[in-house]
């Protein structure tokens, strides 16, 4: 059967439905510019979870637990399942934290940073440069033989380890029941004012994280891969669906009243042009040292890919690092302590992809 | 005879990588890549027909594909 979602219109639709839901999604609750934001997302099931107690950023999102069951389905419907390890974990796991604190240094993974130029947030043009710069950086060492070697088939429940997790995750969530007013009920934490407390109903936000999950595991939707493809292979598939993710968002947005122009005063962001330029850097390049954006790494675990599980697990541990020492930049700006972490991880990256290589 | 490419287990965009670069090196002919995902098999034929080259023949085999791609002088 050909794969409709993988041709080139069905990648644009994929991104037009995640900027149509993503703009909905704010309308329902979620924070503004914030629809569908990966890293943010995954950072605020790291403080629901009490692993950083940054008390304003502190939700165990459905979006993400959709997103990964979503991509299970999807897998196991067309027979994509396919369990596989091995391929450099501890590596994937240090790309993972930096990744995690490049993007909090400019709040938000690339999704938001579509979704933040689509709401008129002009601050993200510097974010989407930073990227793009990053992932250039990335496509230099892949030309230059960067390989993290092949991974190896592995027995089906180690496949469903990353699943059952965030099956599990829901179930804490039934269980532990956001109470108005209180800051935790529980084992789990929930902020009571900040972004954190900012969202869509918890049905509403599975459904539509299911569902963008299925879509994404079939049509291979990655931010990170749309721009690498275009520098490397000058290919535009990819790049086509974050054009329609953009456009969609925005002109959704402008329907329903969510388009506010300009440099100051936007939602969960900084001007600090040069950081917001440097933090995504950072994560552009981690992003392309990994193979994936942090979205299209929850497409993978769920489609068995258990390294693509440790760069999120490994993102878990970056968002904790970042709150927790203080790395992650708030609406006054980037910290003196993220701007260190930036360096470290920089050289990380470089390290990294210096010494990561095939003889070619 | 045929130019085979093990790209099996390799993630995004290894696959591809290798498949351009032997594309580089042999001009045309014949060139059999073997992968393991169904989105290597989709990268490696969308990215080999943007080089101009044809997708002879996909073969599905134990954990995975090999896909055969041809240009003639």
């Amino acid at each position: 059967m050909k794969n409709l979602l993988a041709t080139k219109w069905g990648i644009i639709v994929v991104g037009i439905v995640i900027g149509v839901i993503a703009s909905l999604l704010q309308l329902w609750g979620n924070p503004a510019n914030m629809g569908i934001c990966v890293a943010c997302f995954v950072r605020d099931i790291t403080g629901a979870l009490g692993l950083h107690r940054a008390p304003v950023v502190q939700y165990l999102r459905p979006e993400i637990i959709g997103f990964v069951l979503g991509s299970f389905g999807a897998a196991y419907l067309f027979r994509e399942f396919k369990p596989r390890v091995g391929s450099a974990p501890l590596v994937r796991f240090i790309l993972g934290v930096f990744a995690m604190i490049g993007a909090l240094m400019f709040l938000g993974c690339p999704w938001r940073a579509l979704l933040r130029l689509a709401g008129g947030d002009w601050n993200a043009i510097l974010g989407l440069l930073g990227l793009a710069f990053g992932i250039w950086i990335g496509t230099r060492f892949l030309k230059s033989g960067y390989n993290l070697g092949a991974t190896h088939k592995t027995h089906t429940s180690v496949g469903w380890i990353f699943p059952v997790i965030m099956a599990g995750f829901l179930v804490l969530m039934l269980f532990n029941p956001k109470i108005a007013g209180e800051p935790q009920s529980g084992i789990l934490f929930y902020s009571v004012e900040g972004p954190g407390s900012m969202h869509a109903p918890l049905i509403v936000s599975l459904f539509f994280g299911l569902v963008i999950g299925f879509l994404a595991q079939k049509s291979r939707f990655c931010t990170m891969g749309a721009i690498r493809d275009l520098i490397l292979f000058k290919q535009t598939h990819l790049f086509s669906g974050i054009v329609g993710l953009a456009i969609a968002a925005f002109v959704t947005n402008l329907l329903v009243n969510q388009f506010n122009p300009g440099f100051a005063g936007q939602p969960v962001a900084h001007s600090m042009h040069f950081w917001n330029f440097a933090g995504m850097t950072l994560a552009g390049l981690a992003f392309a040292l990994a193979g994936g954006c942090p979205g299209r790494q929850l497409f993978l675990s769920g489609e068995g890919d258990g390294d693509a599980a440790i760069f999120v697990i490994g993102m878990v541990a970056g968002a904790a690092f970042a709150h927790n020492f203080g790395l992650a930049s708030s609406p006054a700006g980037a910290t003196p302590a993220g701007m260190v972490a930036f360096v470290i991880g920089l050289a990380a990256c470089l390290l990294i992809g210096f010494t990561m290589r095939d003889k070619i | 005879m045929d130019n085979i490419i093990n790209a099996r287990g390799l993630s995004c965009p290894q696959p591809v990588i290798m498949t351009v670069n032997e594309i580089k090196k042999v001009k045309n002919g014949t060139i059999v890549i073997m992968v393991d995902t169904d989105t290597a098999k989709e990268n490696v034929s969308r990215a080999s027909k943007a080089q101009g080259w044809e997708i002879a023949n996909v073969e599905p085999e134990e954990d995975g594909y090999r896909v055969t791609i041809t240009k003639e002088d």
